[in-house]
């Protein structure tokens, strides 16, 4: 991909929003371990930051899917994981199927106004016993009059404690397990739903992470996005963006990890010269920037194969399970370079370490990519029962 | 970068040509220590593979480098090392810089003849005493009437002993090692170029590796290539073609290695399962596959921006890196999942174990590779004297 001056102006746009409406007070949102969530989407709704792929008739840019990346790409350059983390999921996770398959109706409730920055949204797939393994969710949502009734619970809900709405996934079947769910919009307000507890974490402090309960909760039919029973596959394909989403939000938090370690270490004297100067250091460092490159090529790749409407899944996999591997490597090796400074709470490459962990277990584990990788090279095992 | 049915056509005559006049040969050829280069070579040249990109006038294709680029992946096919490296000096490493900066008649005289195949062309860069170190070679080229007279010796010389001709770079001056030297096309059977000896190696063994002397070898100075003390500039330049080739040139030879490593381990059985049903063993396969389409996307990218007018020596020099660690790491892990059989000598995973060791060594060791980045990077500590 060729990027153009278009996507150049719209990186200066969201560098200029983080520099001033982020990093700035992600250290007290950090200790806080919250982020006032509708004031920030707010701003960048005004920016025309949250709806950049989605269609203008909602009120989003109506561009590729290119220009979200390099959206993506330099969000993820904020100085914390977190916000980043919440705001890819307003764009690229809670809302894709619903700005693909929703109604009209639906799409003017609920997609507009996440597009404007006025509604928060969350996604609720994850269960206490149903993580990487979507297919084993327990939540249920049956017919009733023109309602659906909703009842079970979701865990590790990202803006679940700020949300106005979560686009739910719920069992609405008895069927086969890849045929009987449903994706839902569900207000966070409406009776019925209580936020359990707020989840302490070892990484990711400024993002609520919610516990979510359901009980008896009534909502229309209408809510729902697109068919019933065709939520499973939906949210395949809703994952293809968040994996892509999750890839490209890795690549300048590794940047500038290497960076400042080179700045550090080139001051920083040991045994009568500066750290960087030990071969070991330097070396080190290139062969994380080369990794580093390698995993934007194949964002890059596979968002040149996406915009040109291709089925990416193998490739956003790919991504999304490297740019976990590569984060732990980058900040360990990083960390260390630092010396005592780097086991210090407050230290950027700490934080890196924290925060980046998630990357192997959010949106699909390292092992739930090598899976899918192994289904599409034809050698994963035949399941012999579920 | 999106590629066209004119690359993917390309593709298919690079593959059949490989199915019928390579791939029966190549067992016969890695146990003979070489390959007939010119009968080969001639046959490539016939088909319009040894010019995909050099200039029409002298027989070429003319087309852009991304062709180039798919020839390397097609060749990664080759069930050896060897030949495809034997293919690739010709291509990438020994005439980029005299198709670029030689005059007409040095490339009617040289390159011509090489993009024909009537003409095999070896490297003449690496010596005893430098190898990835180019700037501390010492053999020199005097001027001397209308002639250089050249003296001194290369080592590790890829095709060097069925050559026809060699670029050779050599000091034409005492002047900073960056400015003193120059290329010129070396006819091998001028009066004193020795062949030494052949070198017996780890892998790559069906291409002849020559240790080479000069010995007041006569040569016109119309033979030089541009300008005299460009050398090393022009070398510099021509390593991005070669590394760039040696990078795409690992993916199918790794790609190769995982598929047929996932069909043996399919079928064989070990403790009542195959043993690609063991979690770690297709875990694993599946990671590696990750890795190898990580260095095409990287080395798809820097193609693109090589045509762009781009100077890619950072991207290039990352995926000639990774490629090496990545070879080595592929060829490994899957010779592992052959058990007994991948110790055998004819196994094709213990000869890619072989073969593609050369890949963080040639063209630039690794280490090289790591200090071109550092200093891109700002991190290379300043040289403090240099002897």
């Amino acid at each position: 991909v060729r990027l153009t001056e278009e996507h150049e102006a719209l990186r200066r746009t969201a560098a200029k929003l983080v520099a001033s409406e982020i990093d700035p007070y992600v250290d007290e949102w950090e200790e806080a371990e919250a982020f006032p969530a509708h004031k920030l989407f707010a701003k960048l709704g005004k920016a025309g930051l949250l709806g950049v792929n989605k269609p203008v008739e909602y009120g989003g840019s109506g561009l590729d899917y290119s220009y979200a990346t390099v959206l993506n790409e330099e969000i993820g350059a904020a100085r914390c994981g977190a916000i980043p983390m919440a705001i890819g999921v307003q764009t690229d996770m809670a809302t894709p199927a619903l700005a693909r398959h929703g109604s009209d109706a639906l799409k003017r409730e609920f997609l507009a106004p996440a597009i404007a920055g006025e509604q928060v949204a969350c996604i609720g797939v994850s269960e206490p016993g149903a993580g990487s393994d979507v297919a084993g969710i327990r939540t249920t949502a049956r017919r009733d009059g023109g309602d659906y009734v909703i009842d079970g619970g979701k865990l590790w809900t990202t803006n679940g404690a700020q949300a106005d709405w979560t686009c739910l996934l719920a069992n609405t079947s008895d069927g086969p397990a890849h045929r009987n769910k449903t994706l839902i919009v569900v207000p966070m307000k409406t009776r019925g739903v209580t936020v359990a507890r707020k989840i302490r974490k070892i990484g990711m402090n400024a993002s609520d992470t919610a516990e979510i309960f359901f009980e008896g909760v009534r909502v229309p039919q209408a809510n729902r996005i697109g068919e019933e029973g065709l939520g499973f596959v939906y949210q395949m394909q809703q994952f293809q963006e968040e994996r892509l989403w999750c890839a490209a939000g890795a690549l300048k938090p590794c940047e500038q990890a290497i960076a400042e370690t080179i700045e550090y270490t080139r001051e920083r004297k040991a045994f009568g010269r500066a750290i960087l100067d030990n071969q070991v250091v330097h070396f080190r460092l290139a062969e994380l920037q080369t990794e580093v490159e390698l995993l934007r090529s194949l964002i890059w790749r596979a968002v040149e194969d996406y915009v040109g409407g291709a089925d990416v899944t193998p490739l956003a996999s790919m991504a999304k399970l490297k740019a976990g591997r590569l984060i732990r490597e980058v900040s360990d090796s990083c960390l260390q370079y630092w010396g005592g400074m780097g086991f210090t709470w407050e230290n950027r490459v700490s934080r890196l370490y924290r925060d980046g962990r998630v990357m192997s277990i959010g949106g699909g584990a390292d092992e739930v990519m090598l899976q899918i990788l192994c289904k599409h090279m034809g050698t994963l095992p035949e399941r012999r029962n579920r | 970068m999106r590629l066209t049915e004119e690359h993917e056509a390309l593709r298919r005559t690079v593959r059949r040509l490989i199915d019928r006049e390579i791939d029966p040969f190549v067992d016969e050829w890695e146990e003979a220590g070489r390959f007939p280069a010119h009968e080969l070579f001639a046959k490539l040249g016939c088909a319009g593979l040894l010019g995909v990109h050099k200039p029409v006038e002298y027989g070429g294709q003319g087309l852009d480098y991304s062709y180039a680029v798919v020839m390397a992946e097609e060749l990664g096919r080759i069930r050896c090392g060897g030949v495809p490296m034997a293919i690739g000096v010709q291509t990438d490493m020994a005439t980029p810089a005299l198709a670029r900066f030689g005059s007409d008649e040095v490339k009617r005289t040289f390159l011509a003849p090489s993009i024909a195949g009537e003409f095999v062309a070896c490297l003449g860069v690496s010596e005893p005493g430098a190898g990835s170190d180019v700037a501390s070679i010492r053999t020199t080229a005097r001027k001397d009437g209308g002639d250089y007279v050249i003296d001194g010796g290369k080592l590790w010389t890829t095709n060097g002993a069925q050559a026809d001709w060699m670029c050779l770079l050599a000091n034409t001056s005492d002047g900073p090692a960056h400015r003193n030297k120059t290329l010129i096309c070396l006819p091998m059977k001028a009066k004193g170029v020795s062949v030494a000896r052949t070198i017996d190696k780890l892998g790559m063994r069906s291409s002849d590796t020559a240790q080479i002397h000069f010995d007041g070898v006569r040569v016109p100075q119309r033979f030089r290539i541009g300008e005299e003390g460009q050398g090393f500039v022009y070398q510099m330049l021509q390593f991005q073609e070669e590394r760039l080739w040696g990078a795409a040139k690992t993916l199918k030879a790794m790609e190769g290695a995982i598929a047929e490593t996932i069909a043996y381990a399919r079928e064989r059985k070990a403790f009542g399962r195959a043993i690609l049903d063991n979690q770690v063993v297709h875990f694993r396969l599946a990671e590696l596959q990750t890795e190898v389409e990580a260095l095409r996307a990287l080395v798809w990218r820097a193609v693109e921006e090589h045509l762009a007018g781009a100077d890619v020596t950072g991207l290039a020099s990352m995926a000639k890196l990774k490629a090496g660690r990545l070879a080595r790491e592929v060829s490994d892990s899957c010779l592992q999942y052959w058990g007994g059989m991948g110790f055998t000598w004819d196994n094709r995973v213990a000869r890619f174990y072989r073969d593609g060791r050369l890949t963080s060594i040639g063209g630039g060791a690794d280490e090289i590779m790591l200090s071109i980045l550092a200093k891109r990077m700002g991190a290379l500590p300043e040289r403090r004297n240099r002897p």
